[in-house]
């Protein structure tokens, strides 16, 4: 669900010369938190033929086809994210994949979750000015997911493409941070695009 | 910038990590009386030199055990939970 404010925000805001980071709020962004066993190859059976990929299960890993997205966020953990409209029948079938009687769990943190867009030639500076992450673009490459902290607030951080990131921030923290982004963004320019 | 190396997830700032006190032996809360209980719970050896803890990395959830010393305030070394136990089991 796209945050009203934010979205106001991004009607407006052109900071310089706009080329050195592009921000956007992820508004039509649909978001599953995944728990269960990755241990047990009949759960991850069961959701790779739902969703079409394998659950990534090497720490700081991801697993995307079209518009899905699988992220590692703890041994046990992944953040699934799907086109919002979706966000039902993903959540049935992946419901029906886990079972009853499994140990393992689903919740729509659609809401819960705010992501925001972040890129361009600048995007990796302006997140090192906050985020204590190795940010070189050997280590931190696309395809890389790494849970940490954008100044101060706990994220979590993908990396879509060299200068394409995504930042992942609850709900109550997503007004500070995307202050703090614009404002860390004023040295390179920032240019704000409604999602 | 203080690095901590997460048995899980490489080096990573200090500021990711949470520290939830010494490693020590649980005794049996059925059989054990309420003073060694109470110690349990409370009390810390809280030596000068090295000492071995409980570390949490909060963004993944991870609990391991390192190694530090709380004069020189380095970290000597992490552990894996099942490194750590093995090698207590080993050496006792």
């Amino acid at each position: 669900m796209a945050d009203a404010r934010l979205q106001a925000q991004a009607a407006i805001v052109v900071v310089g010369s706009g080329r050195g980071i592009r921000l956007a709020e992820r508004a039509d962004l649909g978001k599953l938190e995944l728990r269960g066993d990755p241990q047990e190859r009949a759960f991850l059976g069961a959701i790779g033929r739902v969703l079409d990929l394998l659950l990534p299960v090497e720490p700081g890993s991801s697993a995307s086809k079209g518009d899905i997205t699988a992220l590692w966020q703890a041994p046990d953990r992944w953040l699934i994210t799907c086109p919002l409209s979706d966000v039902p029948l993903f959540a049935k079938l992946l419901r029906e994949a886990i079972g009853p009687d499994r140990h393992a769990a689903l919740c729509e943190v659609s809401d819960g979750r705010v992501a925001f867009s972040l890129a361009g030639p600048n995007a990796r500076d302006v997140l090192a000015k906050g985020c204590p992450l190795d940010l070189h673009p050997k280590q931190f490459r696309p395809g890389r997911v790494a849970g940490s902290l954008l100044a101060k607030a706990e994220i979590l951080l993908h990396c879509q493409a060299p200068d394409h990131f995504d930042v992942y921030v609850a709900r109550s923290f997503a007004g500070y941070l995307w202050a703090w982004l614009e404002d860390a963004g004023l040295d390179y320019g920032v240019l704000v695009a409604p999602s | 910038m203080k690095i901590m190396t997460c048995p899980l997830n490489g080096p990573r700032n200090i500021a990711e990590f949470v520290c939830a006190g010494e490693v020590k032996a649980m005794p049996d809360p059925a059989a054990c009386s309420d003073e060694e209980w109470a110690g349990y719970l409370f009390l810390e050896a809280n030596p000068a030199g090295l000492i071995v803890e409980w570390w949490l990395h909060a963004p993944t959830s991870y609990w391991f055990i390192a190694k530090r010393d709380t004069v020189t305030e380095q970290i000597v070394a992490t552990y894996t939970v099942e490194q750590f136990f093995a090698q207590a089991r080993a050496a006792a």
